[in-house]
């Protein structure tokens, strides 16, 4: 399992999944293409995106990562009753209701710093959280489908899990994103 | 273990991470929504930063995680003085591949991009802009994490459980602060031309 350290063999072992992650991630970016005009109307919205994004990937990958943990421990089932299963999806959940009204009010606060805001600090901080709560929920679902994936053809969720939903995350933050401005706008 | 300690547990172990990425991640959305001039002028620029910014933190994530592992062995010494040869090749190859997945990245936006019928930039401004952007933000990172890594190990800290929260940190701020001075050098430079 140990790669070599040289160039051209942590090359080998990186190089495929990078290029089809990268596919993944200019998905997404197609998606925020098609409400360009929309963000750049807006600053706070633009402001929003980078940390939308990183916050929907963190949540998934510490859920793979515990996951993926209980699973090589052998305390994990998969049954919607299963104390680890439930408790780390409460867990993504509480979490994204605590980190997204600081990520809308932190937007809103440093674009009026820096810049103009012309949305009101409540639709802002709304629009963050109803994509958190939504994030959070898909990244529960994403998380356990995919240990569910690995497990099931005997793949290290280690290796494959949390790259896989790192990414998936992503896009959803996106996308997720561009359906909660369109219901607030 | 009940399903609420369960909960419990998990909340309290995520909480730091998540609030030092949010901090990373607020201020990358504050230079982000500050080049929309930038982004105006070099069309599809935006459709490009998705897939620069996780560039960042896989490349440099698995940099961190390999260069903890390695300490965590005794391969690899905790220090950069040494000019370790492992060393040097695994930050090496961390930047070949950031260069290459970050032009790759903006080949095939162009390339879409084109094929939709869309505005997009030339295809040599969103490749300078991607290389430029990933060399710079390569440095920074490759810097930061060694320096991290092996500053917290020397300290007695789990080197595993600093890269994640740092490379998520830093990557965005550091993949949009240089992918801003990128996008501007290489605007500058075809002004010139």
């Amino acid at each position: 399992m140990a790669t070599d350290w040289t160039v051209s063999a942590i090359t080998r072992a990186m190089l495929p999944v990078l290029l089809a992650l990268t596919l993944v991630e200019v998905g997404s970016g197609l998606v925020l293409g098609q409400f360009e005009a929309q963000l750049l109307q807006y600053p706070t919205l633009l402001a929003l995106v980078p940390v939308t994004i990183g916050t929907a990937g963190n949540l998934g990958s510490i859920l793979a990562a515990r996951l993926s943990t209980s699973f090589h421990l052998g305390t994990l089932s998969f049954d919607p009753a299963d104390e680890h299963l439930a408790g780390n999806a409460v867990a993504t959940l509480a979490l994204a209701l605590s980190i997204f009204p600081l990520v809308g009010i932190g937007a809103w606060g440093l674009t009026a710093l820096f810049g103009s805001v012309q949305l009101a600090p409540g639709t802002v901080v709304a629009i963050a959280l109803s994509s958190g709560v939504a994030l959070a929920v898909l990244a529960v679902a994403v998380t356990v489908s995919v240990t569910y994936v690995a497990y099931r053809f005997s793949l290290d969720p280690d290796d494959v899990v949390i790259p896989v939903v790192t990414n998936t995350c992503d896009v959803l933050g996106v996308v997720v994103l561009f359906a909660t401005v369109q219901v607030f706008l | 273990m009940t399903v609420r300690e369960v909960a419990r547990d998990a909340y309290r172990e995520a909480l730091p991470a998540l609030g030092a990425s949010l901090v990373g991640g607020l201020f990358a959305g504050v230079v982000l929504s500050g080049m929309r001039a930038e982004l105006r002028a070099v069309p599809g620029l935006l459709v490009l930063v998705p897939a620069l910014l996780a560039t960042r933190g896989n490349v440099y994530g698995s940099l961190g995680a390999r260069i903890s592992t390695a300490l965590h062995q005794g391969l690899v010494e905790p220090r950069i003085r040494a000019g370790d040869e492992r060393l040097r090749a695994a930050v090496a190859a961390a930047l070949a591949n950031g260069l290459l997945v970050s032009s790759f990245a903006a080949v095939a936006v162009f390339s879409i991009l084109t094929v939709l019928g869309d505005t997009v930039a030339p295809l040599p401004v969103l490749v300078a802009t991607a290389l430029l952007s990933g060399l710079l933000s390569g440095v920074a990172l490759a810097g930061v994490v060694v320096t991290a890594v092996f500053a917290g190990y020397r300290r007695g800290r789990d080197p595993d459980t600093l890269v994640g929260p740092l490379v998520t940190t830093t990557g965005d701020l550091f993949g949009m602060l240089f992918l801003l001075v990128a996008v501007r050098l290489v605007l500058f430079a075809a002004g010139v031309i």
